[in-house]
């Protein structure tokens, strides 16, 4: 915004000019500011009534959804908790400390999942109602799922940014030819997959060391970030049949574990685009003169790099977490009950004989957005930043 | 492989007879390059390029199921050309019996156009890689001109195809016209703009579904808010559900409200980018505003919106939740998304034709979105860094 207040030239102006003519620079003529405030409210009520409804609705009970239309509570309609007690008053596990028992479980559960082959620990069943079950495992798969792919993505694309690779053409190929020959022989010969996969690798890395030096044609750095970052364009329904296939093949359908891993790749092209764009964009000579006085490459990306990218991370961060928090198709096919998220929380409500049960799916809905929201307004900011930065230089 | 400094090679550091012992941390800092990059490629070859060839598997193969988990049996292209030529043809392409003078008269002008475009790049020499990518896009425009002119404009019924196309072609223009015209009123010098700001970066956040049943009860003709407008204008027993017309631009507005605000953010950034020097120094001139935009700020804020479109677009290709929701793909098929359809034939258990249609939006999508990508985004892109 300018705060220049020097005037035009003239200063006797007609009634036509006062109206469509800026009175100064930076400022705007009378009929232009009731045009853009009449598009930003109009705007703005179409956004915000959607919302509106959704919360009123919440509030309603069967009688007055179906009745037909009721706008304001208290006024047209007596609100309710119908929706509300539907969810969180189903049995004795819906207590408020359900949430923080449940994430305490679940930590059990990983501990006994990893020190198995050790000591016999039984996995614990849980205890709580479905409404706060579904909320914990949004947010924790949210938050672990997001914490995987900004550290695991940054990486990449700091080392993408600093580090020249030169892969070779012909190796690749090779592991791609490999990977069918494993596929086609586990499909249609009957091999198992486990034979397959460690026969297949050994045998790359035994041809790649011996013919490797034969390979002419390499790839560079340009290259492998427009292969991570054209993974985008996958459409989910390609791959979530052998993703399905594959944690099936392990036993690990219906595991935190699972939607963590394919959450973290869903978004992993994301992260590595937008975070490559900070990170070439900083002076390489502070990271020179660290590296003279002998910092290893993980000190300089820890110590001096990260924090040097602090807001762009943060904007990452937010995106990827909102992308976690709302994804429904791999949740669909990868949980059936114990690793069910907040969408399928929503959905089911449409699933029953009596029809969609509104006022207990918007109470779902709204308990789902407000956290959001919340982030939404307090960190909108960052993300038009992050997301342009990548979007201008990328 | 990597460019770290390696103090153990330096002669002449340690005394003779002392041999030196590399630690564990000299030895992953001198392999650091392979660490940093290893787990994201390793997640994406499991996760994204393993699953895309065994898709390969699948849609060449007629799955059944057995005691024994699925049985595979190797039937060749036959899902694919089932999704061309036979039965399932209407549901693909649309129905495709007779074309009139209209649909002739564009196709041929899209033809036309396309081979002249291809002589134009032939006679300035171009590399014969940037000519295979010429020549697969000019396949993609006319089969695409074709098809339009088969269905569209002979008022034929539409396939999955077109009706993706339509989200995406439509969709993406009605977001951007719009998400660009909020961003620069916000961008002017207006009270109150951080406010709306915040209020119109909020449909992001929700979920799709949300989004898809919000619009579901709002749009409802008998019990929506709106019950007494459509009561006003006649329309009581009309239900847009089963217009397909109506239904498809209406899952076009649920996308929308969802998805300007993504363009709105970004153009809003681009837009606060301008020089303000160059915008006050043509006002003082006495430029109209409408000037001052088309010469000014449009082409500083190109190379951001030529990116957004291509980022929205990526994503528009995968639209499967609200139609889904709002019409489960009806009337018909009329809504029907290329993702709900191989969705839909999952639900049904045919495999082979499921990962067959993901396949092939797969590869619409890869030769719109480069296409796109290499005559647009690059363009500008290259004409804003020269």
């Amino acid at each position: 915004m300018s705060d220049a207040t020097y005037k035009l030239e003239k200063t006797n102006r007609t009634l036509m000019e006062r109206l469509f003519e800026p009175p100064a620079i930076g400022k705007m003529s009378p009929v232009a500011n009731v045009v853009a405030y009449s598009i930003l409210v109009f705007w703005s009520a179409f956004v915000l009534f959607p919302l509106y409804w959704v919360v009123i609705t919440a509030f309603k009970d069967s009688k007055v959804v179906n009745e037909g239309p009721y706008y304001l509570p208290f006024v047209d309609f007596q609100p309710t908790l119908d929706g509300w007690r539907a969810q969180f008053a189903t049995d004795q596990f819906c207590d408020p400390y359900a949430i923080g028992r449940q994430v305490l479980l679940l930590a059990y559960n990983s501990v006994a999942f990893v020190l198995s082959p050790l000591v016999n620990l039984q996995p614990m069943e849980p205890q709580i109602c479905k409404v706060y079950l579904a909320f914990t495992n949004s947010i924790v798969i949210s938050v672990v799922s997001t914490t995987l792919c900004i550290v695991i993505g940054s990486m990449a694309a700091y080392a993408l940014a600093r580090i020249q690779y030169k892969p070779k053409f012909g190796n690749i190929f090779m592991f791609v030819l490999l990977t069918l020959l494993a596929i086609v022989a586990t499909t249609y010969a009957g091999v198992h997959w486990f034979a397959a996969a460690t026969v297949g690798l050994a045998l790359f890395f035994l041809l790649a060391r011996a013919f490797g030096k034969h390979f002419r044609a390499r790839l560079g750095n340009g290259d492998i970030l427009f292969w991570i970052i054209s993974q985008r364009i996958l459409p989910p329904v390609v791959v979530v049949i052998p993703v399905y296939m594959m944690f099936q093949a392990v036993g690990m359908i219906d595991t935190h574990f699972a939607l963590i891993l394919v959450y973290a790749v869903a978004n992993l092209p994301i992260v590595v685009w937008l975070m490559h764009d900070f990170f070439a964009n900083l002076p390489i000579e502070l990271e020179e003169s660290a590296q003279l006085d002998g910092a290893t490459r993980l000190g300089i990306f820890w110590d001096i790099v990260l924090p040097l990218t602090r807001p762009g991370l943060a904007a990452v961060t937010l995106l990827t977490l909102i992308l976690n928090w709302n994804e429904y198709i791999f949740a669909v096919f990868l949980s059936t009950s114990k690793a069910q998220t907040m969408p399928i929380m929503v959905a089911a409500k449409n699933a029953g004989e009596r029809g969609i049960l509104w006022w207990e799916m918007c109470a779902v809905i709204v308990v789902m957005i407000i956290p959001v929201i919340i982030m939404a307004i307090l960190l909108q900011r960052f993300i038009a930043k992050g997301v342009l930065l990548g979007a201008v230089k990328g | 492989m990597t460019n770290a400094n390696n103090t153990t090679d330096q002669p002449g550091l340690f005394p003779a007879g002392l041999s030196y012992r590399e630690t564990w941390g000299e030895w992953f800092d001198r392999h650091s390059g392979t660490f940093f990059i290893a787990p994201a490629v390793t997640l994406i070859l499991i996760f994204a390029i393993f699953p895309t060839f065994y898709s390969i598997v699948f849609a060449l193969s007629r799955v059944k199921f057995s005691a024994d988990g699925l049985k595979f049996r190797f039937v060749w292209f036959q899902n694919f050309q089932k999704q061309f030529l036979t039965n399932e043809q209407i549901h693909f392409l649309g129905r495709l019996e007779g074309m009139n003078a209209i649909g002739w008269i564009f196709s041929l002008a899209v033809i036309a156009a396309v081979v002249w475009w291809l002589y134009r790049s032939v006679r300035s020499g171009a590399s014969w890689i940037g000519m295979t990518g010429r020549l697969i896009s000019a396949a993609m425009a006319i089969g695409l001109a074709l098809l339009l002119g088969a269905t569209l404009l002979y008022g034929n019924q539409w396939g999955t195809l077109m009706t993706t196309l339509f989200y995406v072609v439509v969709g993406c223009s009605i977001q951007f016209v719009i998400g660009t015209g909020l961003a620069f009123l916000c961008s002017q010098p207006i009270a109150g703009k951080s406010f709306f700001r915040v209020i119109f970066f909020i449909p992001l956040m929700i979920t799709p579904l949300g989004v898809g049943y919000a619009f579901k009860m709002i749009l409802d003709i008998t019990k929506g808010p709106f019950q007494p407008f459509w009561e006003f204008i006649g329309l009581r027993d009309w239900a847009w559900s089963t217009d397909a017309w109506a239904a498809r631009w209406f899952i076009v507005v649920g996308d929308s409200w969802q998805w300007i605000p993504f363009i709105f953010i970004v153009m809003l950034a681009a837009l606060e980018n301008v020089s303000k020097d160059q915008v006050e120094a043509a006002q003082v001139d006495g430029a109209s505003s409408v000037q001052i935009f088309r010469d000014i700020i449009w082409p500083q804020i190109v190379p951001v919106a030529a990116t957004v479109i291509l980022i929205r677009m990526i994503e528009a290709f995968k639209i499967v939740d609200l139609p889904n929701i709002m019409t489960s793909g009806g009337p018909g098929i009329a809504t029907e998304s290329m993702s709900l359809h191989s969705f839909f034939l999952w639900r049904a258990n045919d495999y082979g034709s499921s990962a067959a249609v993901a396949y092939l939006l797969l590869i619409v999508t890869v030769i719109l979105c480069s296409s796109f990508f290499n005559y647009v985004v690059l363009k500008q892109l290259r004409k804003a860094h020269a």
